[in-house]
């Protein structure tokens, strides 16, 4: 074989320099237009189909993490206002929902999807704006996919007597329902379309950081003309919602949010005879195989971390590389970091948003810190953080152990242990030695590899050579600590029915 | 040189093609705007190896294309030249007197273009004959069928030998993309060929469909950068055919920033393959200059 | 032809202005549907559409194994987009069926009136038929989860059922309910993935001309659905013979028609499907679906 004379003699010599990101061409500032968005000043409840001022008149701020700027005053429901919504909810199962032909009401939810569809670019700016998280992500991400949450629910309606074979359906009654700040509208349709579609109403409370999506929403649900009382929306803070949680009308209890809240909500209802599906906490399992796709699992990884800030419950939070190609997959990931634009959630070029709150950011700090302490290698992209808001730099730490705090608990944040793993059963000890289970990732080129470590692990959902895909078929829950019920697919539809 | 030169394909990669896409199209959501899509459309501009490759080409064509070449539009000033004019061999001659102090260079096509179905001899005449004309820079196509057979070593050879032939002239290597099926088969190539001497990688003729796309542009950048880790040599990229609006000339060039950085962002490190684009980036230009839509009327067309 | 009880709906064809009105009003003439446009039958022949009482007659096209042959290769070119497209956007397609169907009401009421029923009859089948659009847009996301299945075989496989699209399909709509039976019979092929030749019912094809118009209106694409009017003793047996067609649907109890379908169909082993010539009988649900589905098995070791 002839080689050319021209090919260097430095064949195999390592790399020297690193890939410069620094480029002299720069994107240019592009703000989504937000002319077309207004807040009121201050939002009431949505009780029995309007919008009234809480009993006690109390009232708290929203922000926008970006800006720090207050957006609007937002209703402290009370115990009586719970009281209210309770009723009202149980006054329209009692009387019209309970009593409406099921096709009926499969017309009202699509109606609702119909409508979000149509008001998509409006929910993406607010959700963006309240919550800190891309323009882009939202656009793409969480708004069409709460509306086709909403369409795939609104078929289930007339259609339960295939759901479950040899059983008769029926709905629960009222739903109290508690979401988290992460995911705002999607959980709201997460946990409101499979309630309606199994003939339940609803009293649901959004998270303190994030009301303005679901406000927006009842006014989708008027629009929509939902009979009043059907969806009630209250809003508060975590006393707001032990008093949802605790209430004697409620049938059924869904929460998604932190796993020691979780707990404390199980305490509450021992022996009360409510109905409670909880979706909770999670430190996912992120296995890359030396067969891998190598440039697509570190795109994995990316997704799996560092996009929506890394408040994801099932974000790929432990990365276990094999070890064969483990520093090719850290340098690559460095590189990778490096072009993540991190900045103005209304900016369409932004990939990390603002951190949700003050509260978050901290606590992502304190357990920086903490993995220093412990002993981790930090490192951290070279991308500048805007002076005002709450931000956090994409974060890795290397040469972590399983047995370090920050490989243990959940961060919720862009802060990404690694660690390197030699065959398929020291992973798989790895990745279940938690007491979570809510996710895994698991990369390889190899079919029965995916079959076998899928199988061995202990999670509710695994993704194999992709992360964070979500799907209103797709049936979404835990393992564990992580809760159980799921939410999407068939199996959704469990928490809110029983058998007659 | 022994067959252990030849690179260890065990050692390359997979390719993930949805893993791609999805890569692909975070890059065509970006948003360039104002100075920098102006920025960006010169910088396209520049990059391009403007081409006419036809049956029917005669000298009289090919200087209208050398002049076009550096007189984008006369009436916008501060423009660059293209980078490359791109003829058959037989119309090197031509093109070089054309272009005599313009800084344009002239790349030809060669090794029984674009088919590649030839004996080797053929082709390494058909590519002495381009230098000897006075070629800058040799487009060379693979033996795909070869490739497709799993002969790794023939393909390599003949690329070094057409190395050789080249001398001093630039070698880019047409992988002709849209007959490789897969993007495992292209990391592949890509791989062999820069390892076997090419100074590019290109991915098409322009002669079938598909031609250039951004999946598989992304799939060669990559294999660039793994093969810039092994060896600190920086190769270039050129995607060719199939890209005539200017709207997607800039996704390339996000994509390109996104995975390559600043070092590739240069003529001396990638070019389009291209004709009509030209006018689409004038146009754009034209319109962010004048804040009115365009017509091609008001462009050359040569 | 089965007629009911005539009334004096209106004097001219439906959808236009009455007869005696000073304006000449631009009659209707109906084409068929194939490919995405509206063509008339190649054959250039029509027939009378037998109408309500002083009513200017109608006339539909008689169409020809050939503007069936067209439609046979317009459904197979359509069928890889439709059949890959995703149940999700098939579902929303179906969805918006519906919408665009529910803003043509009166047109359709209208046009049922004039074929020969009542104000209230119409309009109920039009109510229902609008339903049965929105349950099998519904279904389009769902049937795969209740009929599709893990098995688990006695060995280290994975091993999985899935529904998949039969390919083309050719119906022959029921006689009477020229919309509810038409659409009773179209939606869940189509929902399913398939794509389709309809040749509508011999007395009641007007509606269906004006459905077609509907079903482009809804971002349906081209070839997914043909239809196409004439006489069903003409069209039946090469409904069930072309060779390039998997399954076929009758709507209908005729036992001769049957066994003839089933001698034709039996020429490249198409499915056939009959079906009552009842409205009452065809409720929308998801067996129906699965009457034009294949089920697929794939096995996979699981091991390193």
């Amino acid at each position: 074989m002839k080689k050319s004379s021209t090919v260097p003699s430095g064949k195999h010599q390592r790399k020297t320099a690193g890939l410069d990101f620094e480029t002299t061409w720069q994107y240019a500032p592009a703000p989504e237009n937000t002319d077309h968005i207004k807040f009121q000043d201050r939002y009431g409840l949505f009780i029995g189909g309007k919008f009234c001022t809480p009993k006690q008149e109390t009232y708290f701020t929203t922000q926008s993490p970006s800006t720090e700027k207050t957006l609007a005053e937002i209703a402290q429901a009370g115990q009586d206002d719970i009281d209210r919504a309770v009723r009202a909810a149980r006054r329209a199962y009692d009387t019209v929902w309970s009593k409406m032909k099921s096709a009926e009401r499969g017309k009202y939810i699509y109606r609702i999807a119909r409508l979000l569809q149509e008001r998509a670019r409006e929910f993406a700016i607010i959700e963006s704006i309240d919550g800190g998280k891309p323009i882009r992500e939202s656009r793409d991400v969480d708004i069409p996919l709460a509306a086709a949450h909403f369409f795939y629910y609104a078929g289930w309606a007339d259609k339960l007597e295939y759901a479950f074979p040899a059983r008769r359906v029926q709905s629960l009654g009222v739903a109290g329902q508690i979401i988290p700040w992460n995911f705002p509208l999607l959980m709201a349709a997460w946990k409101i379309a499979p309630a309606l579609a199994t003939g339940n109403t609803v009293v649901l409370k959004p998270a303190e950081s994030t009301p303005l999506t679901a406000l927006r929403l009842a006014e989708v649900i008027q629009a929509a003309d939902l009979p009043p009382g059907v969806v009630n929306i209250v809003t508060g803070a975590g006393e707001t919602g032990a008093a949802l949680v605790n209430h004697p009308g409620v049938d059924k209890i869904a929460f998604t949010g932190s796993t020691e809240v979780g707990k404390s909500i199980l305490t509450s209802l021992a022996g009360s005879g409510t109905r409670f599906t909880l979706e909770l906490g999670g430190k996912a399992a992120n296995l890359i195989f030396e067969d891998a796709a190598i440039d697509q699992a570190v795109e994995g990884i990316v997704n799996g971390i560092f996009l929506n800030q890394g408040h994801v419950c099932c974000a790929g939070s432990r990365l276990y590389v094999q070890e064969a190609v483990a520093e090719q997959v850290i340098r690559k990931l460095k590189d990778r970091m490096e072009s993540l634009i991190v900045g103005d959630p209304l900016d369409k070029n932004t990939d990390i948003g603002a951190i949700n709150s003050r509260q978050q950011r901290n606590k992502i700090r304190r357990y920086i810190k903490l993995g220093q302490n412990e002993g981790a290698e930090l490192y951290q992209s070279s991308c500048t953080l805007p002076s005002k808001g709450f931000w956090c730099k994409p974060t890795l730490f290397l040469n972590a152990s399983q047995s370090h705090r920050i490989v243990q608990e959940e961060i919720f944040g862009p802060v990404l242990p690694i660690q390197s793993f030699r065959t398929v059963e020291e992973a798989l000890a790895k990745a279940n030695n938690t007491p979570y289970g809510l996710s895994g990732g698991v990369w390889t080129d190899k079919g029965a590899k995916i079959f076998n470590v899928t199988r061995a692990m202990h999670a509710g959902v695994i993704w194999a050579n992709t992360f964070n895909k979500f799907d209103p078929t797709s049936p979404f829950g835990g393992y564990k600590e992580s809760g159980f019920g799921r939410e999407g697919g068939l199996h959704g539809l469990l928490p809110y029915v029983q058998f007659a | 040189m022994t067959t252990s030169e030849l690179p260890d394909f065990s050692l390359v990669p997979r390719v993930d093609q949805i893993g791609i896409e999805e890569r692909v199209k975070r890059f065509q959501i970006r948003s360039v705007k104002k100075e920098s899509k102006i920025e960006a459309l010169k910088l396209a501009l520049s990059m391009i190896d403007l081409t006419t490759l036809e049956g029917q080409d005669t000298p009289g064509k090919v200087r209208q294309l050398c002049y076009k070449g550096h007189h984008l539009h006369d009436s916008y000033p501060g423009l660059p030249n293209v980078a490359a004019i791109c003829v058959y061999p037989s119309l090197v001659g031509v093109a070089k007197k054309e272009l005599a102090g313009s800084g344009i260079r002239v790349a030809s096509v060669a090794t029984s273009f674009p088919s590649g179905q030839a004996s080797q001899s053929v082709k390494l005449e058909d590519t002495r004959f381009a230098t000897s004309e006075g070629a800058d820079e040799v487009d060379m196509v693979i033996s795909r069928g070869a490739f497709l057979r799993g002969e790794y070593a023939y393909v390599f050879d003949e690329i070094a030998a057409v190395k050789e032939a080249c001398g001093r002239t630039h070698l880019k290597v047409i992988l002709e993309t849209g007959e490789l099926e897969t993007f495992d088969k292209i990391r592949r190539a890509s791989t062999l060929a820069m390892h076997a001497g090419a100074d590019f990688i290109k991915t098409s003729t322009g002669k079938i469909q598909p031609a250039a796309t951004l999946p598989v542009t992304l799939v060669m950048l990559q294999a660039i950068r793994d093969y810039y880790a092994e060896t600190g040599r920086m190769v270039g990229m050129k995607p060719a055919g199939g890209i005539s609006l200017a709207k997607l000339s800039i996704h390339y060039l996000v994509m390109l920033r996104e995975t390559l950085g600043q070092s590739w962002m240069t003529p001396d490190r990638f070019r389009f393959g291209a004709s009509r684009l030209a006018n689409d980036l004038l146009m754009q230009l034209v319109k962010e200059q004048s804040g009115v839509y365009q017509s091609i009327d008001y462009f050359s067309n040569d | 032809m089965a007629k009911t009880k005539r009334t004096r709906v209106n004097k001219a064809r439906p959808g236009n202005s009455v007869r005696n009105s000073r304006r000449a009003s631009v009659l209707r003439t109906y084409k068929v549907y194939i490919n995405g446009k509206f063509p008339r039958t190649e054959s250039g022949r029509s027939y009378e559409v037998a109408q309500t009482d002083d009513a200017a007659p109608i006339r539909a096209c008689r169409c020809s194994k050939k503007d069936f042959r067209e439609s046979v290769n317009a459904a197979r070119s359509a069928f890889t987009g439709w059949s890959t497209a995703g149940a999700y956007l098939r579902g929303q397609i179906i969805y918006r069926i519906a919408e665009m169907l529910e803003g043509r009401r009166e047109q359709f009421i209208s046009e049922l009136c004039a074929n020969g029923t009542t104000q209230r009859r119409a309009a109920t089948e039009m109510d229902a038929a609008l339903d049965l659009l929105v349950n099998y847009a519904g279904w389009a996301d769902k049937f795969q989860q209740v009929f599709s299945s893990v098995n688990p075989v006695n060995s280290s496989h994975f091993n999985f059922s899935v529904c998949e699209p039969t390919g083309v399909v050719s119906i022959i709509a029921p006689h009477n309910d020229g919309l509810f039976g038409l659409v009773a019979n179209l939606a869940p092929v189509i929902v399913g993935g398939n794509t389709s030749v309809v040749l509508a019912s011999e007395s009641q094809p007007l509606c269906a001309v004006t459905l077609a118009e509907v079903l482009h209106s809804s971002d349906v694409p081209a070839g997914v659905v043909n239809i196409l009017t004439g006489l069903e003793d003409e069209l039946v047996s090469h409904f069930a013979s072309h060779m390039d067609v998997n399954a076929v649907v009758y709507c209908g109890d005729d036992p001769s028609r049957i066994k003839l379908i089933q001698l034709e169909a039996a020429r490249n082993v198409k499915r056939v499907v009959i079906r009552p010539n009842s409205q009452a009988r065809q409720q929308p649900n998801p067996y129906f679906i699965l009457d034009t589905q294949e089920i697929k098995t794939t096995w996979h070791p699981i091991g390193c």
